[in-house]
């Protein structure tokens, strides 16, 4: 066993920060397994090239929106059907503010934009369920109904009339020509290609694992667990457990939209089936598979479903969705946890045992 | 001219009106009597469009076209509870996750076997030409009447309506009174499944029959059990006279579109005034007149 450096104190210090009860993976081998991780993904657009890079994006993407619903599913407990609703906001938001302005301006307001406009959606939204008393189950319907809201406005914008600026909303056939992301102010400022749209989609997936990581393992963190947990108990302890519900939900909705963001600069263009059934139900898949109380878990989730998806799709089968829906079912029925919480209960189960074992991250990391 | 529009609006409403109440009855049954939320009830639609149609191609009468499609989905959904519904008890969201999974897989199902549409059926019965549309609309409205009505019977006045309500309200009493509540769950999602096929059935002739057939009736479905609440028959009823009026009356002045978007805002604005639904709100009026009596 390599446990020789939890000693060290500047690792062990660094460590601290992201390491708490609300988190599995508490062990210097847990980390040298994530590290390990990050450094092949970062490594796959060098082995695979160019191509890999656009595609692997997507999925990175995809890993970052399953990550909104799982932190706000997994540990506050509100289940939401709606985090493509703000997924899409972003992608729209950023699509329409960047072909917009020209330069490097627009994707950089752009950026902006969708975050403020999809943060502020949520916000809203979250504030007309929470402080309206809409609770559980209704919660999850409403937010789906939301999405489909959106599904069907979007859907009728065909028309030359539905244009913000140059910008065709453009209705089924989707919004094309939106720029790649960029950083900068007019004229001056970084373009980011697509190897280097992955590498900041990594970090963008990276940093908001460790950023969600520390804030579930802080007093805010346990504040919604508690709420999950027992709302009214919580509330009894002076914690407004409705105030914690729109803080977690309007958190999501941002992680949503950024992801959406994203996902439109990546692809360059953006269609109405973001919005659809489909599409509404891939991250309560990834987080219920990967599961949901496992963000490590539900990126994995996100990850493999989305490659293997690919490769049914590439080679042609129509059987991928039947794959996904006949997985999710067998996964929630066998392990209603999900694959990561069960794989740490069957790892400490076994680790009881004098025998060592691999590092936990192996089994919980997907290598593509 | 007044006469006409009146008319006019007067049919939209009975049109959308047993839309609603059909696209509802089947998941509200569901939802209602056993807390199963099920995502997959524009599927199990779906399945009684398909029989009814591919029975009407194969040169079934349309009538007993329809009573094949009821009994195909009554069939589809006793075998899902029998052998995954049934492990979901209790469970609320794990039971929408499991049949979204189902309702997934049953459409790919569908579009690989069948392809992506189905053969047509005309619509029967000729028109109204007062407002020129056709017979078959104010059928629908009788037979979405006579379904309410139905169920209000069944539940209420029959044996079986009392051990099935009994079972709901509290299983573990009314299985020490010698009721078996297995078959009373297994009863009730075999009833939810049939009204969900009858719709599929039903609006065969009327919608094109395609692999997302069941989406169409999947937000309003939804929608009207929200606001209508736990209470199944009162609920549905009233949630889909309020859905209902909004979306004629919008429908009526800026076209079927923007009937559709009003009505879904009127419902989220519902929701957001009445958490628990028309019937929730209706409980605690007449618990607060209980108290100040």
């Amino acid at each position: 066993m390599s446990t020789g450096s939890s000693d060290r104190g500047l690792l062990a210090g660094l460590r601290r920060p992201f390491e708490g009860p609300n988190t599995m993976g508490n062990s210097p081998a847990f980390w040298l397994g994530f590290v390990a991780a990050v450094a092949l993904l970062a490594a796959a657009p060098v082995l695979f090239g160019q191509y890999a890079a656009a595609t692997g994006a997507v999925f990175l993407a995809y890993a970052l929106l399953g990550m909104s619903l799982c932190f706000i599913w997994g540990y506050c407990g509100i289940l939401s059907f709606g985090q493509v609703a703000f997924f899409g906001i972003g992608g729209y938001t950023f699509g329409v503010v960047a072909i917009n302005v020209a330069s490097f301006s627009g994707p950089t307001l752009g950026l902006l934009a969708a975050l403020l406009a999809s943060t502020g959606f949520a916000a809203a939204l979250g504030y007309f369920m929470f402080y309206g008393g809409v609770r559980d189950v209704y919660v999850t319907i409403l937010t789906l109904v939301v999405t489909l809201v959106l599904y069907t406005f979007m859907g009728q914008t065909a028309g030359g009339e539905w244009a913000i600026g140059d910008a065709r909303l453009g209705g089924f056939n989707g919004m094309s020509g939106v720029p790649d992301l960029g950083l900068g102010v007019g004229s001056t400022g970084l373009e980011i290609g697509i190897v280097a749209h992955y590498y900041v989609t990594l970090g963008a997936l990276v940093a908001t694992y460790l950023g969600l990581r520390a804030l579930v393992n802080g007093r805010f963190g346990y504040a919604m667990v508690a709420t999950r947990e027992d709302e009214t108990r919580t509330e009894m302890f002076g914690y407004n457990t409705t105030f914690i519900k729109l803080t977690v939900f309007t958190i999501g909705g941002a992680i949503a939209g950024l992801a959406g963001v994203l996902f439109t600069a990546q692809n360059n263009y953006i269609d109405p089936s973001v919005f659809g059934i489909t599409a509404a139900a891939l991250p309560v898949v990834w987080a219920s598979v990967g599961g949901r109380t496992s963000l490590l878990g539900t990126v994995s989730a996100a990850l493999t479903i989305q490659v293997v998806d690919y490769w049914l799709a590439l080679s042609g089968s129509e059987w991928a969705l039947v794959f996904i829906g006949v997985l999710l079912v067998v996964v929630v029925l066998l392990m209603p946890e999900g694959i990561a919480p069960r794989l740490r209960t069957m790892l400490v189960e076994y680790r009881s045992t004098p025998e060592p074992t691999d590092p936990p991250a192996a089994a919980e990391e997907v290598s593509d | 001219m007044a006469a006409t529009e009146l008319l006019g609006l007067g049919f939209e409403f009975v049109e959308i009106f047993a839309f609603i109440v059909l696209a509802t009855v089947g998941l509200a049954v569901i939802f209602g009597m056993m807390g199963i939320i099920n995502l997959a009830h524009g599927e199990f639609i779906l399945v009684g469009a398909y029989a009814t149609t591919f029975a009407v191609a194969a040169g079934v009468p349309l009538a007993l076209a329809i009573a094949l499609g009821v009994l195909a989905t009554t069939a589809f959904g006793l075998v899902l509870e029998r052998f995954i519904i049934r492990r979901l008890y209790g469970r609320l969201l794990d039971s929408m996750v499991v049949t979204w999974g189902i309702s997934i897989v049953v459409i790919q199902l569908v579009r690989i076997v069948f392809g992506n549409s189905a053969p047509g059926i005309g619509i029967p019965f000729g028109e109204v030409s007062a407002v020129d549309a056709p017979t078959y609309y104010f059928v629908l409205a009788v037979i979405a009447v006579s379904v309410l009505a139905g169920l209000y019977a069944l539940f209420m006045w029959t044996d079986f309506g009392v051990r099935a309500r009994a079972t709901m309200q509290d299983e573990a009493t009314a299985r020490s009174m010698g009721v078996d509540t297995e078959r009373m769950y297994t009863a009730t999602f075999g009833i939810g499944s049939a009204l969900a096929g009858l719709t599929g059935a039903l609006y065969a002739p009327v919608l094109t029959v395609t692999p997302e057939y069941g989406s169409t009736f999947l937000v309003e479905a939804f929608v009207t059990v929200v606001v209508g609440g736990s209470s199944v028959l009162v609920g549905t009823i009233l949630a889909s006279g309020f859905l209902g009026s909004v979306n004629a009356a919008v429908t009526n002045v800026a076209g079927t579109f923007m009937g559709q978007v009003a009505m879904l805002v009127a419902a989220i604005v519902a929701i957001r005034l009445m958490p628990d639904g028309i019937t929730g709100l209706l409980e605690d009026v007449r618990q607060k007149w209980g108290e100040s009596e």
